[in-house]
């Protein structure tokens, strides 16, 4: 195929005319199309982060639990026992708005292969969600589709669907964020690698085989949407989570052994950014031979075979005298295995199709040439305080809380997670609903913690504090279920770094979530960006998604938010100063969207978290639960749902105005269940710290009550609170 | 006890049967592998859930056409006992072990949720763990468990005492509002006619001990284990 190379054959693979001057100098000559097309698929945003590589080299991504932090497949953190959790979670927003089943089932795909890419068995999926206002026509439909292929693909690889989050928000009417995070372990001394090493070892691949699906899908990923960006539905891959399951028994028979050197799967880019990065890490050149892959349809050209984003494929090298060993499993799993090159010391990036060779190109300028931006940015401008005063309070509390708990924003996300298979496994033993899902370490009684964070409109109005509470936030979560928080991965959304108001957003939202993990010890250790989330230039919301996990000793001792038995008594830990920026109460209830976000004490949440998390693994807590959208009210009612049981409450004397200390969204807080003869020496401990507590009342009967008056009955809570979802979706 | 869980590609629930298998009998069960044309000697066989061939064509189908399928059908003839757990359940009736179809569910989704299921027939090998008539909390996780037969065959099951297990409510009245799925009669687990098959949509393996949620599903290995340890 010779095709001239023009300005718009540039431009339609998103390549801007200085790139290219790059490439024309490094290269000393014209490339050819399919050159043209590895640098576009290389140089892409997706694959190159080059907009935001500058500010991520900036987070904390060490420590002592830290055994590989950011540049492999995914994270890799020391659990003790000989064992470490891989993790990591990537965007897969494009694909999903276009076609929401499939977009969405090879985003759950394509994160559990990078897990066990490196030798883990996935344990656990989570998926944070944004779709737009539950009025957009579109919404309904989206939503049903991304629900469904996120179960259709875990349900049947079988791997439990345990956690996540949902927002709505007319910012993603137009570009809907479909964010998956998987968990694995692996024994510490099995965890696999990409760094190629050695000449002449054979470069293998494994799984399906390759078709026209998915070219150029990285690219796309890459750009912001139009009016046609229906048209870009061919660009959307299709997922077959059997030959997937298939894939992972294969790999982890084959990575008992000592047969692989290297592996990475063939995700953004396919073939290309597979091969590329494994002879980039091990410094090494790469001879492919494309006659040999194995292919889905007949005729295809180099360029397209490059490109293909067909999933459920892995490229390896292996040892020359594995080779023939490792064939037999995956025959016997009935997939495909081609030797379809070689490593070599040269360091260039050969390949040869129907006896020519169809690119000839440097490896370290693909891999580490790409350009890197320094983009203008613009500080998002600070928000004055919103006084609570400022706030209307004419509705009966009770009346705001059926709203708030019957609304979009808070009623109960059963509908979508009865779709997951959350079991499967045998080892959920803390299922969605709560603060963290929680996975047993099979045959052991550890545990796993997980849970996906962050507050779009905290990071819309301040983006550094938005980021800090993002990271606080899922580290109440975690320690509110009595796990000590270990690691993080982060799923950047933003809209066009191009504009400097969002590159402000994404420069503020990281320097909030560096603090943070640096003051909470949870470093970054894996996660993706996704840029352009925006569509005809309005952008998304500034999401920066947060997966983190932590790390429970002993299941005995875990928390739950469900109210145990009456009689208990219910405490608050942490500071309510009654605010209300920002909060669900001012925007729901009262129709403020203004005002600065709470402000997050990094200190207080250090303290406090440690302190809960203390006395639940002490075993003096019969119930915990954060407190976070919605406020104190929303909280103990959850907790009271949860239950069956409800509680009966004092407004302390200091407590201000009661619709701020009821609604007010203050950070650092937990509420915290327990036993009358066990609640005067946690009270009288915390003191001792200077941990603020304070008693709100005890458990009992089937109603919220308020200083004597009744707020709201279960009964009525649970029906707002249950039926919204399933309301809103039979439309 | 020695029991044989039979693994097909697509299999995702043999490891928690073969959990649940040991913790009642102390002994792993033998694993095997769907293209083995013979089975070893054994008191019992397991064809766990899962989405045996992705589910393609239609749930249970391809693996019912399995080489070791022929294996299993002589066993139960012989009358080994088979357990047949969601997508083995499907598998089963796939086989012709178990008359009827299990079909998309009425509501057209994946539901995963813990349900309560009648014992209807508490004198079987599977369920002489549980009294007749005992409300029983157990899991499904399934798209396709909307049990149908013919009216002849129907009332055939119900005839004969074959409708080992039917979703219920909490007090244990069969009402359509407990049926998750849309099956006939509420029918979630059933029998063949020598009683040594069970096939059923719940996960019994998946409630074997409280920090799971729940262990009514525990008695139900028991009383295999018991079974088979005495024979």
């Amino acid at each position: 195929m010779r095709v001239t190379i023009t300005p718009e054959i540039v431009a339609e693979h998103g390549l801007k005319p200085d790139e290219y001057a790059h490439i024309l100098r490094v290269l000393n000559r014209e490339p050819n199309i399919t050159e043209l097309g590895i640098f576009s698929a290389m140089w892409n945003e997706h694959c190159s982060y080059k907009s935001s590589r500058v500010w991520l080299r900036t987070m904390p991504t060490t420590g002592p639990q830290v055994v590989c932090g950011p540049g492999e497949n995914a994270g890799v953190v020391d659990i003790g026992d000989g064992q470490v959790a891989i993790f990591k979670m990537e965007s897969h927003n494009h694909p999903s708005f276009i076609e929401p089943y499939q977009g969405a089932a090879t985003g759950v795909g394509g994160i559990m292969r990078d897990v066990f890419t490196m030798g883990a068995r996935p344990v656990a999926n989570l998926n944070a969600l944004r779709f737009g206002a539950p009025e957009n026509p579109k919404t309904r439909h989206l939503i049903s589709g991304v629900v469904a292929g996120i179960g259709g693909y875990g349900n049947c690889i079988g791997v439990p669907t345990v956690g996540g989050e949902v927002n709505f928000d007319p910012g993603y009417n137009g570009n809907i964020l479909v964010n998956a995070m998987c968990i694995g372990v692996a024994d510490a001394d099995k965890v696999f690698y990409s760094t190629a090493s050695g000449v002449g070892n054979p470069v293998v691949y494994v799984g399906s085989k390759t078709g026209r699906d998915g070219i150029h899908g990285a690219s796309m990923a890459s750009a912001e949407f139009d009016e046609n960006s229906e048209e870009k539905r061919p660009t959307v891959q299709v997922g077959d989570p059997f030959t997937e399951k298939l894939l992972l028994e294969a790999c982890l028979e084959l990575m008992a052994g000592d047969a692989v050197i290297a592996i990475q799967d063939m995700g953004a880019a396919g073939l290309t950014c597979s091969a590329v990065e494994m002879a980039s890490k091990g410094g090494l050149g790469l001879l492919l031979d494309l006659d040999r892959v194995p292919c889905r349809e007949a005729g295809m050209t180099a360029y397209e075979m490059m490109l293909s984003e067909s999933q459920e494929r892995m490229l390896m090298v292996l040892r020359p005298d594995r080779a023939e060993a490792a064939r037999a499993i995956f025959e016997r799993w009935e997939l495909d295995f081609a030797i379809v090159g070689e490593t070599t010391d040269t360091g260039r990036f050969i390949i040869r199709h129907r006896g020519e060779t169809v690119a000839d190109l440097p490896v370290d300028v693909l891999a580490d040439q790409a350009p890197v931006y320094q983009r203008p940015w613009t500080p998002t401008p600070p928000l004055p305080l919103l006084a609570a005063a400022d706030v209307p309070s004419n509705e009966d509390p009770g009346a705001a809380l059926v709203r708030l708990l019957g609304g979009p924003h808070l009623s109960s996300r059963r509908w979508i997670w009865e779709q997951y298979d959350h079991m499967v496994m045998g080892d959920t033993v803390q299922r969605p609903g709560g603060d963290a899902a929680v996975v047993r370490l099979h045959g052991s009684r550890k545990g796993i913690a997980a849970t996906t964070d962050v507050t779009p409109r905290y990071c819309a109005a301040s983006p550094r504090e938005g980021g800090k509470q993002a990271i606080a936030e899922a580290f109440r979560n975690l320690c509110a279920v009595g796990a000590k928080p270990l690691a993080t991965t982060d799923c950047l959304n933003f809209g066009s770094p191009e504009r400097p108001e969002i590159m402000g957003q994404l420069v503020g939202c990281i320097e909030g979530l560096s603090e943070a993990c640096r003051a909470l010890d949870m470093p970054i250790v894996s996660g993706n960006v996704s840029l352009y989330n925006e569509t005809s230039g309005v952008a998304i919301p500034p999401t920066p998604a947060i997966g983190a996990i932590g790390l429970l000793n002993d299941i005995d001792h875990m928390a739950t938010i469900a109210f145990k038995r009456e009689g208990d008594v219910i405490l608050l830990v942490g500071e309510t100063a009654g605010h209300l920026g920002q909060s669900l109460y001012a925007r729901e209830i009262a129709g403020r969207m203004d005002g600065a976000p709470p402000p997050v004490d990094l200190a207080a949440e250090r303290r406090n978290g440690d302190f809960v998390r203390g006395q639940i693994v002490a075993g003096n807590v019969m119930a915990a639960h954060d407190v976070s959208d919605g406020g104190l009210l929303v909280a103990l009612s959850e907790m009271a749902l949860a239950g069956g049981l409800g509680c009966i409450l004092t407004l302390p004397k200091n407590a201000g105005l009661p619709h701020a200390w009821l609604f007010g969204e203050d950070q650092a807080r937990y509420v915290l269940c327990v036993s009358p003869d066990k609640a005067p020496g946690l009270v009288s401990l915390a003191d001792a710290q200077g941990i603020p507590v304070t008693e709100l009342g005890k458990t009992g009967g089937r109603d919220i009550i308020l200083d004597g008056r009744l707020i709201q009955t279960l009964e009525t809570l649970r029906h707002a609170h249950e039926n919204w979802f399933p309301d809103y979706m039979e439309g | 006890m020695k029991s044989c869980v039979i693994v097909f590609p697509g299999s995702n629930c043999d490891r928690d049967v073969a959990v649940a298998l040991e913790a009642s009998s102390g002994t792993p069960p033998r694993m095997i592998w769907h293209g083995e044309s013979e089975l070893p000697a054994c008191d019992l066989i397991v064809l766990p859930g899962g989405f045996s061939h992705g589910d393609y064509l239609r749930s249970g189908a391809m693996a019912a056409r399995a080489p070791i399928m022929r294996a299993v059908a002589a066993k139960a003839k012989a009358g080994t006992p088979v357990l047949g757990l969601c997508n083995g359940f499907q598998i089963l009736t796939e086989a012709g072990l178990l008359p009827g179809a299990l079909m998309r569910n009425a509501g057209l989704k994946f539901i995963c949720r813990d349900v309560f299921l009648r014992v209807d027939n508490s004198d079987t090998l599977f369920t002489r763990g549980y009294r007749q008539g005992q409300v029983v909390r157990i899991p499904i996780s399934h798209h396709d468990g909307n049990y149908f037969a013919d009216s002849v065959t129907l009332q055939h099951l119900e005839d004969t005492g074959r409708v080992a297990l039917r979703y219920c409510t909490d007090d244990g009245l069969i009402r359509s509002e407990a049926n998750p799925n849309g099956s006939l009669n509420n029918i979630a687990g059933i029998l063949n006619e020598a009683g040594n098959v069970l096939g059923m949509m719940p996960h019994p393996e998946r409630l074997i001990s409280p920090e799971l949620g729940g262990s009514d599903g525990r008695a139900m290995f028991d009383a295999l284990a018991e079974l088979v340890q005495c024979a």
